[in-house]
Parts: C-alpha cells; structure tokens; sequence
C-alpha cells in the first residue's frame, strides 16, 4: 500500500508540473498533503519485533527491557535476566490466567504453559485480554497468538484439553516433568505452576499433580460474587495442601423445590480479577527472583479493601496420600534445614562485626524459640471441661467401619457385576 | 437429610454404601471400588424397577469403568422425556464428584455449566464431600440427577425450552 501510494505521488507531481497555470498549484498541494498523511499511516500499521538475544539495560526507546532491568539499578533485584531461564505453568486461561499469562510475558518469563479447554466468548468480554474479533477460537489459540506478538522471546507450550479426565491428567503431568527446556534444572521441568481455575474439581487436579511431582504452586481465586479473592502459596509437605482444609463444607439439605434457579451464573468483574492476577504474578516475580517476602496467604476484600494475610500448616491426617508422603520428608529434612539456617546466620555475623544490642543482662531475659516442631500439639487434650461435648467425630471414624464381607468376596467378578448392570438394563421396566 | 423428601430418604438408605476410598489410578483398589460401584448401581435400579420408578440407564463405556453413559427420563404432564446422559469419573475421584452431563440441554438452562454439566453445587455436592468415600455412582444419580430433572424439567417444559419428540402428532401417550 506505502509503494502504490508512492506512485500516485510521483504522478501528482509530473501532472502538476505539466499544468503552468499557479492558480492550481494550491489545488495540487492539498492533494499531496492528504496523500502524504496516508503514507505516514500505512507506515505505523502493525509491527513486530524480533527476537532479542540478551536482555540489555541500555536506556533506550527500542529496548523491551530497559524498565524492567532497571530493577537491578534500583537494588530490587540482584540478577533480573534469570527471570529467561523460568518456565511457569498456568492453569486455566480465564479471567486471572489471562492477564497473568500477559504479565509474565511482558516480564519476559523464559517459558510459558497455558492450559485450557475453553473457547473465547462474547461473555467474557467483561474482563481483559481477549478481543471481540478471537470469539470462537480456543482461549490457549487466542492467548498464544497475542502474546507472541507481545513478546516474541517467551517460549509458548499450549495443551487445549481438560486437566480433571484420566488422559488429560496424563498429559497435564507429562507435560509437567518435560524438561527439554532447561535440562539441568533439579526436580520437575517447570518452576512454579499458577492455579487460576474456576472451580473445586480443576483445583483438587492441579493440588494432586504438585503433591505427587513435589510442585511449588500457587493458587487464586475470585468469589462467585466478584468483590473478593485470594492467593496461595502451596509447598507440598512444608504448607497446607489445597485438600488439607476442605472448604467448608454445609450440608443444608435443600429441598429440590427450593433449588435456587439463578446461581450457576458467576458474577465477574475486570477490576477484581486484575488485581487478583496482579497479587498472583507479584509473588510468582518476588519467588522466583528472590527478592522481598513471599506471602503464603493474601486475602482481598474489595468492599472494605482489608487484605487478610496467614500461614497454613499442613494437616497431619490430609486425605490425600501424596500430601502426607511430603509431609513426612518434610520433617525428616528438618536438621539439615536447621544446619543450612544456621551456616546462614553464621555467615551473616561473620560479614557484620556485631556488638551485643544490651551490655548487661539484669533481668536474665532470654529469647526463646516458639516455632519447634512438636510442641504444637501440646494443647489438645481429650478430656473435657464437665458440661462440655465434642460435635465432630473423632478423625478416623469411617476407617473403623466393619468392612462388610461382601467387599472380601473373592468370588466376585467385575464381568459378572457388568453382566448383571446390563441384564436389569436390557429388561423392560 | 432434614429437608429431603421421605422417599427419596428411604430409597437412599437402601443403596449399598461403598467402603473402598480409591481412584482410577488406584489399580487394583479402583477394581475393587468398580465392583462396589456396580453392586450399588443394581441395587439401585432393581429397587427402582420394583417400586415402578425405573428412570435411567447408564454403562461403562469402557473397560476401565471411567466414562459411563446412558440415558435417563422424566414424566411430566403424563408425557416422557428422554436424554442422553455421561459422565467422565475425574482423576480425584471420590475426592470429588462425578460432573454429570446432559449434552442435549446445553445452552437450554442456566442450572448448566458448558458442555451440559449440570448444576450440583448447592444440593449435592456437599452431601457427596460429607460422606466420601461412602458415595458412589448410584448416590450421585439419586441426590444429584434426579432432584435436577425434578425441577428442571417442568420449567424448562412449561417454557417452551424443550418439547416432547411426538409434540407434533398431539400424542398422548406415555
């Protein structure tokens, strides 16, 4: 288009120098001004860039990194350019996932993995990233397509399937452990996996793959109301996992003639669902960059704007058995994690000639270190003020069920009992 | 329970509960809780053929018992309304419920998530969390499914959303 408008404009001139009458030169110059404003646009239409091989702090207009190498400058971040050799799973490309996806990308993550089985619908127009004209496509097709336009050093891995199905979760794992990109990397092939699902079962799915593979991950959400919503950090063994502390769980018994019709339909609002994706990549940067605290709970309440924060221990009597596998080498790793500490805080008086705070110590006041491992039971006892009744059963009640002699049966048979099934199904009512 | 109809109460009670807590990728102990699933599952419709409630049909359409489909009906106004039924058993499994599907009302009904998973969360599911392991299959289709089509169904019916299949022929017959 920039050529052919070119041309027009050759032959502009050479017709108006073929007319010698000045009075059309002003005529002709109008033209050529509208002409010219044309190329100017035909040259600002879509650019892209090409790869960058090392991210430089020059302080340029052309340099995608400058800002964010700054950081360094700044002393926030001792190495920032590590930040390209960081592969980050997120699951579920919704209303959070999206714009974390978009964050990490612009941050220059090394390696993306998106997961999803959803496609682009004029409905989720409410919240950001996804344009009108990608309705149709699927969410990882649509995400992979703008943001390798963002930034076209991220390595992109898309898997357009559903994670809580035998196969999917097969797949989900495998592509887990893949560790074609950063072959020396310890442990699982993937840094950090970001839960930024929609619902309980996809959540107990990712909780399961990260307790089996030993997974840092993080968990987000936004309530079905769309004024509050949470982050999680979960270290399987070291932090409560996703099934350590059920939801709480009410059994109301509804009438089915009570059934509430509306409901299913989740309210969403762009503003919560970017701070929420804001707070997740936050501490998905300070974990994997190693700079300020990492948060292991951080609650957002936007009515009153409170940001609750807590510490989640694992529960020793987790339903799931890869939790609890975790939880036990946890503990045993405990000394040489204390070793570790204290090389550390050695290392540390060592560089600073330190001079005790108080000279004298009238008082023998001590510090005494409340966070041992053990004592946190002390405080539960069985017995009970008079008056007082324990509601729950105790934990382990349902193991203690008589097993019932039919499950010991050797006789029976799964073909016989899909016989049977099919049998009662053939018959005529 | 409160709150439950007395006969859906007395039918639950008497659908065998199931002991073995394991997953399709438990082996040998999924084998075992298949077994249970299907002891329950006969229980289940024997006890609905007798009572003259016969309502669905579901299978295991394949050998590791984790995809099942079938159909399943309701009578309103004296007429039968039929759909296909499936349903995936997810990896978390019985840590988490079965999703029940009902593709052919996909879009049809705000009690639906997409691809026609029908809405659990508020009656069924946390009966289902509050006795894991002890739920099966069978309890997912009489405190899940079956309360939803009771009171989807006439709704969706009486709005003109889904129309019986001899609607044309002014049909009468059940």
């Amino acid at each position: 288009m920039e050529t052919e408008l070119k041309e027009i404009l050759n032959d502009l001139k050479s017709l108006q120098n073929s007319f010698s009458d000045p009075s059309l030169h002003s005529q002709f110059d109008k033209i050529r001004c509208r002409i010219e404003s044309l190329v100017s646009l035909a040259k600002s239409g879509p650019m892209h860039r090409s790869k960058v091989k090392d991210m430089s702090a020059e302080v340029v207009d052309s340099n995608p990194y400058s800002r964010l190498m700054a950081l360094q400058r700044m002393g926030i971040v001792e190495n920032y350019e590590r930040i390209r050799q960081f592969s980050v799973a997120v699951v579920g490309i919704g209303g959070v996932g999206s714009v974390a996806a978009e964050m990490l990308t612009r941050c220059g993550i090394g390696r993306l993995l998106l997961y999803d089985y959803d496609k682009v619908e004029l409905a989720n127009m409410n919240r950001l990233f996804f344009r009108p004209e990608q309705v149709g496509m699927t969410k990882t097709e649509a995400a992979v397509q703008t943001l390798s336009d963002i930034n076209p050093d991220v390595v992109f891995e898309s898997y357009t399937m559903n994670i809580t199905t035998i196969q999917g979760f097969e797949t989900f794992m495998s592509s887990l452990q893949n560790k074609s990109f950063n072959p020396n990397k310890e442990g699982s092939g993937v840094d950090l996996v970001l839960s930024c699902v929609d619902n309980y079962e996809a959540r107990m799915v990712v909780n399961q793959a990260c307790n089996e593979l030993n997974q840092t991950w993080m968990e987000s959400g936004v309530s079905e109301n769309a004024v509050s919503g949470h982050i999680q950090l979960l270290v399987p063994g070291e932090t409560a996992c996703f099934a350590c502390a059920p939801p709480l769980v009410v059994a109301s018994g509804v009438d089915e003639r009570t059934l509430k019709r509306e409901g299913v339909c989740a309210a969403s609002l762009p503003t919560t669902m970017g701070v929420v994706a804001g707070l997740l990549v936050q501490n998905t940067l300070k974990y994997l960059l190693k700079f300020g605290q990492v948060t292991s709970y951080l609650g957002y309440n936007a009515l009153k704007d409170y940001f609750p924060t807590m510490e989640m221990k694992p529960n020793p009597q987790c339903s799931n058995s890869a939790c609890l596998k975790r939880q036990e080498e946890f503990i045993l790793a405990k000394p040489a994690r204390d070793a570790a500490a204290r090389t550390k805080i050695e290392a540390e008086a060592l560089s600073s000639t330190e001079s005790p705070v108080h000279a004298d110590n009238e008082w023998n006041i001590s510090v005494v270190d409340d966070s041992e491992f053990g004592v946190t039971n002390t405080g539960s006892s069985d017995v009970l003020p008079e008056g007082l009744a324990h509601e729950l059963p105790s934990a382990d009640g349902y193991e203690n069920l008589p097993a019932s002699e039919e499950t010991s049966n050797p006789l029976d048979d799964l073909d016989d009992l899909r016989k049977q099934l099919e049998t009662l199904n053939a018959e005529k009512s | 329970m409160e709150g439950w109809d007395p006969t859906t109460k007395s039918t639950l009670t008497q659908i065998p509960l199931l002991t073995t807590k394991a997953g399709p990728r438990d082996g040998a102990a999924w084998t075992q809780r298949l077994k249970e699933e299907y002891k329950a599952l006969i229980a289940y419709t024997s006890m609905n053929k007798s009572n003259d409630n016969d309502w669905f049909r579901i299978s295991a359409a394949n050998p590791e018992g984790t995809r099942w489909t079938g159909k399943c009906w309701y009578v309103h106004n004296l007429l039968k309304y039929e759909f296909d039924l499936q349903f995936d058993i997810p990896v978390t499994y019985p840590a988490t419920a079965p999703e029940l599907e009902l593709p052919q009302l996909d879009g049809k009904t705000h009690k639906m998530y997409r691809g026609g998973k029908i809405c659990l969360t508020v009656h069924f599911k946390p009966l289902w969390a509050k006795n894991c392991p002890r739920f099966g299959i069978a309890h997912a289709l009489c405190l899940g499914l079956a309360p939803w089509l009771a009171a989807e169904i006439p709704i969706l019916v009486d709005s003109g959303m889904i129309k019986h299949k001899d609607d044309a022929a002014s049909s009468s017959e059940v």
